[in-house]
């Protein structure tokens, strides 16, 4: 079982192998974020910015003028909120193709606390014109996604997870902008996620069968552009909706879902799950998921509550 | 077939369109109802001299790989820029009196992928250094020999991000970019120094030696009067003679005045963005000296 960062690293130092456009640039964090595999391996395709995220975005947009297409290697948090202006001024509204893969995305960062933990992104990012974001759930949908962005015209936003989970695709997975994925079929209600916590999310449905409770799991891989369609279908004629994600509740995958039925006039119930407005805090990945109501069990024990009401 | 440096006009020549372009951006201003004014002069001898004896470029094909590049990094100055483009031939004259209007190539900030010329989009302070280096670190990989420009402005050093760059740049050994300051010593609203001499000449940033400083960071700086032709003229030389030398950037600070060759603008901070009245126009175009016949600004205003 790998994690996504691994598979971003052992990726990208394909991707670079096969094209000399694709340059990642690190923001000293190589080692963490396994940039480190790029520059061992191909060091002309590494490119140190330094501790200056800005500066990255700033050098990333410069480079893809004169074609290359480079990727952002650093801590979500540190692009999407230190560079935030940056990516949306040189990024977004020039539509440049530069891939921010950011890793340690959400709640789990190996007990690095609220200074680097990012549970705002989706609602940050997806609020963006011209940014595409996608959230993969394991090692194999990131491998894929992370191909499928090499090739992209525009703009990327991955968001990637610093620890393995259990996978929920298999190594054929073959990623499709947008697809909206049924990864469980249940008829008692559908759980909607996003990102690694689908992964969890299909945990607590297994869960919930031992209560008797059939829960369909539907993975939203693609925040945006989203297939209204797709998740309608998948997830809006079951009698309740529940989505769960590694984010605050504001904003993020939930919030889209909530948009969406009301867009389309579906009357369905949809209770979110995620962080409320509040800040975590430095703990073991079991302690964070359990006290905000992300491990498998606390989702499951919140559905159970959900269906008694 | 690779842009060619423009024969060098004669200091004359470049104090005559420098008038024309300072006239271009107080009348299109006053037409548009809003812009900028104070920066677009003080910078405007620097851009005239740039565009007109320095840039390889071709604006008959203004994307073209090879051409030198350009980023107004002080992007609120986009008035200056646009009407130097527009006298080097990158669009037509009259589409000056488009600036800052609806469904208008000419954004109030420039916009790369409307404006004709424009190499990077600009107008969020601090953004165009980093970039530039981007642009300068890609074509030293790529082989190609094109020089990157890009201009700041003096309040514009205080964004912390611009700071990010000058640590890295030399890093990388860009000898191949260029930063020019625009120091025209004067910023929005000042740097508050006391109550009742608000504006001082010598800030913003004038605390700072800022020779030493990039000197310190492994950058090469050279020191100019930046309405001095002759003066540019050998930095820019020195700059781009530079390029495969040492590996280190070069930044020109030039010292200018806000509000250049209008004396109601001139070292005014209130006129770091104005609106001329019919008056003043008057005024200005009687000092600038612009050669008949007078072009008239449209009169209309949709503000």
């Amino acid at each position: 079982m790998r994690s996504q960062r691994q598979v971003w690293g052992d990726t990208l130092v394909e991707l670079v192998r096969g094209d000399d456009r694709v340059v990642v640039i690190d923001g000293d964090l190589a080692t963490s974020t396994m940039a480190s595999r790029v520059a061992e391996q191909h060091p002309d395709a590494f490119i140190q910015a330094g501790i200056a995220e800005q500066s990255m975005v700033g050098m990333a947009f410069g480079m893809s003028t004169l074609g290359y297409r480079p990727w952002l290697s650093s801590f979500g948090v540190f692009l999407t909120h230190r560079a935030l202006d940056q990516v949306r001024m040189l990024v977004a509204q020039t539509g440049a193709p530069v891939r921010i893969a950011a890793s340690y995305a959400g709640l789990l960062n190996g007990s690095s606390g609220k200074t680097h933990q990012d549970i705002e992104d989706l609602a940050i990012m997806r609020a963006m014109p011209g940014m595409t974001v996608v959230a993969p759930a394991d090692e194999f949908e990131a491998a894929a996604a992370i191909r499928w962005a090499d090739t992209f015209a525009g703009p990327v936003y991955l968001r990637l997870a610093r620890d393995a989970v259990a996978p929920v695709f298999d190594s054929d997975y073959r990623f499709e902008l947008g697809a909206v994925r049924t990864v469980r079929e249940g008829a008692d209600l559908a759980l909607v996620s996003t990102g690694v916590q689908t992964s969890r999310t299909l945990a607590a449905a297994e869960l919930l069968e031992a209560h008797g409770i059939s829960a369909r799991v539907v993975h939203a891989p693609t925040i945006k552009p989203l297939d209204p369609a797709g998740l309608l279908a998948a997830a809006g004629g079951a009698p309740l909706v529940i989505s769960v994600e590694e984010h605050t509740v504001i904003g993020g995958l939930g919030s889209l879902v909530a948009e969406l039925f009301a867009d389309h006039g579906v009357t369905t119930p949809l209770f979110r799950i995620g962080l409320a407005d509040e800040w975590s805090e430095s703990a073991p990945n079991d302690f964070l998921l359990h006290k905000h109501g992300l491990s498998p069990r606390r989702v499951c024990e919140q559905v159970l509550a959900r269906l008694r009401q | 077939m690779t842009p060619e440096k423009p024969a060098r006009p004669s200091d004359d020549e470049l104090a005559a369109l420098s008038r024309e372009g300072r006239w271009r951006v107080i009348s299109t201003v006053a037409a548009s109802g809003a812009g900028h004014i104070g920066g677009p002069l003080s910078a405007m001898d620097l851009l005239i001299s740039l565009y007109f004896g320095e840039l390889r470029i071709d604006p008959a094909q203004p994307q073209h790989p090879d051409r030198d590049r350009f980023i107004l990094s002080k992007g609120h100055n986009a008035i200056g820029l646009y009407s130097v483009l527009a006298m080097r031939g990158f669009f037509p004259l009259d589409e000056l009196a488009t600036f800052d209007r609806g469904d208008s190539r000419l954004q109030g900030h420039p916009d790369m992928k409307l404006t004709p010329g424009v190499d990077a989009s600009s107008g969020s302070l601090g953004q165009g250094l980093s970039a530039g280096a981007g642009m300068a670190l890609a074509a030293r990989r790529l082989g190609k020999t094109f020089h990157t420009w890009v201009m700041l402005g003096d309040g514009e050093l205080e964004e912390g991000m611009v700071w990010e760059s000058v640590i890295s740049a030399p890093r990388y050994g860009l000898d191949n970019l260029t930063a020019i300051v625009d120091l025209n010593g004067l910023q929005q609203f000042g740097w508050p120094r006391q109550e009742h001499d608000r504006f001082d000449r010598s800030e913003p940033m004038g605390h700072t030696d800022l020779e030493a400083v990039f000197t310190g960071f492994g950058w090469r700086p050279i020191r100019i009067d930046g309405h001095d032709f002759g003066a540019i003229r050998r930095a820019f030389d020195e700059a781009t003679g530079a390029r495969g030398s040492d590996g280190r950037p070069s930044v020109i600070l030039a010292d200018t005045a806000k509000g250049r060759g209008v004396s109601f603008a001139e070292g005014a901070y209130r006129w770091h963005n104005g609106v001329a009245t019919d008056a003043q126009l008057a005024v200005a175009h009687a000092e600038l000296g612009f050669p008949d016949p007078q072009p008239e600004p449209p009169k209309e205003s949709i503000r």
